[in-house]
C-alpha cells in the first residue's frame, strides 16, 4: 500500500459520517413542527449559499455569474434543467473566449 | 396514489440523474488530471474518488498535500467542509419515510450537494429505486471520470475545462430558480441566505466549512422565525 492510504481512509470517514448519521438517527415522528420547517428550508438556503460561494471563489467570477444566471433563468422560463445547464456553460465559455 | 412500476421509478431516476452525471464527468476528469500532475498514483487517485466521493474535499486535499499539510489536518479540514452534509441529510431524513432503514447506510454514502438537490426538489418521487439510481449513476460518473482524467485528461482544451467547472453551479441554479414560482417565501429565504453568506465571506469571521454551516443554520432559522406560523413550506 502507498503512504496515502491512511489519509484516504480518514477522509472517507470524515465524509461518510456527516452524510449517514442524521439519516440513521432522525425521523419525522419525533420532530417538532418548527424543526420540520427549519429542515424544509435547508434545500433553498444551502443551494443559494453554494451558488454564491461558487461565484465568489471562482477564478472566472464574471463568466461564472453570467453562466449561472443564464442557467437559472432558462430553467425558470423553459423548465428544462439539462438544456439550461448547457446554455449556462455555453454563455460562460463564450464570455471566456472573448475576454 | 399512482401506480408506478419499478421500471417507471428507475426511468425517472435515470432522467433526474442526467444533469449530475453530465456535470460530474468533466469535473472528475479535471480531478484525475490534477492528481496525476502532483504525482499521485492512479491507485490513490481512484481510491479517493471511490472511497471519499466528495468533489470539493478531494480538490482541497490535493492542494493541501501539495502544500505539505499533515494528513490529520487534511482529515479535519475534510470533516469541516463536509459538516454541511449533516444539514442536508437531516433535511432528507424527514422525506425518506418510505425508504427502508437498512438501505440508509448505503444511500447516505451517495448523498452529495448535487444528489441532495435533485432529490430534495423532487420530493413527490422519492422511493428506494428512484433515489438509488440517482446516487449510483452519479457515483459511477465521478469514478469513471476520475480514472479517464488520469489516463487521457490532457486532451480537453483549458478554456473548455474552465467553463465546464461552472456546470454544477449552473445545475444548482437550474434546480433552485423554478422553485421561486411556487412561493415567494423560497425566493426571500434564498436571498437572505445569499446575503448572510456574502457578509460572512467578506468579513472573514469564519473559516472555510464553518462559513457554509453558519450561513445555512442562520438563514434557515430566520426563515422559521419569519414564516413558521404552524405551516409547512410545501404540501
Amino acid at each position: 500500500m502507498t503512504s496515502y492510504f491512511p489519509l484516504i481512509l480518514g477522509m472517507a470517514l470524515a465524509t461518510y459520517l456527516p452524510r449517514v448519521l442524521p439519516l440513521m438517527t432522525l425521523s419525522n415522528k419525533n420532530l417538532s413542527n418548527k424543526t420540520r420547517v427549519f429542515l424544509q428550508f435547508i434545500p433553498y438556503t444551502s443551494l443559494s449559499i453554494l451558488i454564491v460561494r461558487g461565484i465568489l471563489t471562482s477564478d472566472i467570477k464574471l463568466p461564472a455569474l453570467a453562466g449561472i444566471l443564464t442557467a437559472g433563468l432558462l430553467s425558470y422560463w423553459k423548465g428544462n434543467a439539462i438544456l439550461s445547464v448547457f446554455g449556462g456553460i455555453l454563455v460562460s465559455y463564450l464570455i471566456l473566449s472573448w475576454i | 396514489m399512482e401506480n408506478k412500476t419499478l421500471k417507471d421509478n428507475i426511468k425517472e431516476g435515470f432522467v433526474a440523474s442526467l444533469p449530475i452525471v453530465i456535470g460530474y464527468f468533466p469535473i472528475a476528469i479535471a480531478f484525475g488530471l490534477m492528481a496525476k500532475n502532483i504525482s499521485l498514483t492512479i491507485w490513490d487517485t481512484s481510491l479517493l474518488s471511490i472511497l471519499v466521493y466528495a468533489g470539493a474535499s478531494q480538490f482541497m486535499a490535493l492542494e493541501l498535500i501539495l502544500a505539505g499539510v499533515s494528513p490529520l489536518n487534511i482529515v479535519i479540514a475534510t470533516f469541516l467542509l463536509n459538516i454541511r452534509h449533516m444539514m442536508m441529510t437531516a433535511s432528507l431524513s424527514v422525506e425518506f419515510e418510505n425508504i427502508p432503514r437498512k438501505s440508509l447506510p448505503i444511500i447516505g454514502f451517495g448523498i452529495t450537494d448535487e444528489t441532495f438537490s435533485v432529490i430534495s426538489f423532487n420530493k413527490d418521487k422519492i422511493n428506494l429505486p428512484y433515489v438509488s439510481i440517482i446516487c449510483l449513476l452519479s457515483y459511477l460518473s465521478w469514478v469513471a471520470g476520475t480514472v479517464i482524467g488520469y489516463g487521457v485528461g490532457e486532451i480537453l482544451p483549458e478554456s473548455l475545462q474552465t467553463s465546464l467547472s461552472i456546470g454544477l453551479y449552473a445545475m444548482f441554479a437550474a434546480l433552485l430558480f423554478p422553485e421561486f414560482k411556487n412561493s415567494n417565501k423560497t425566493l426571500l429565504i434564498a436571498l437572505i441566505a445569499a446575503a448572510i453568506y456574502i457578509i460572512i465571506y467578506y468579513t472573514n469571521i469564519l473559516n472555510s466549512g464553518w462559513d457554509i454551516i453558519a450561513a445555512i443554520v442562520l438563514s434557515s432559522w430566520i426563515g422559521v422565525l419569519v414564516f413558521a406560523k404552524n405551516e409547512e413550506v410545501r404540501n
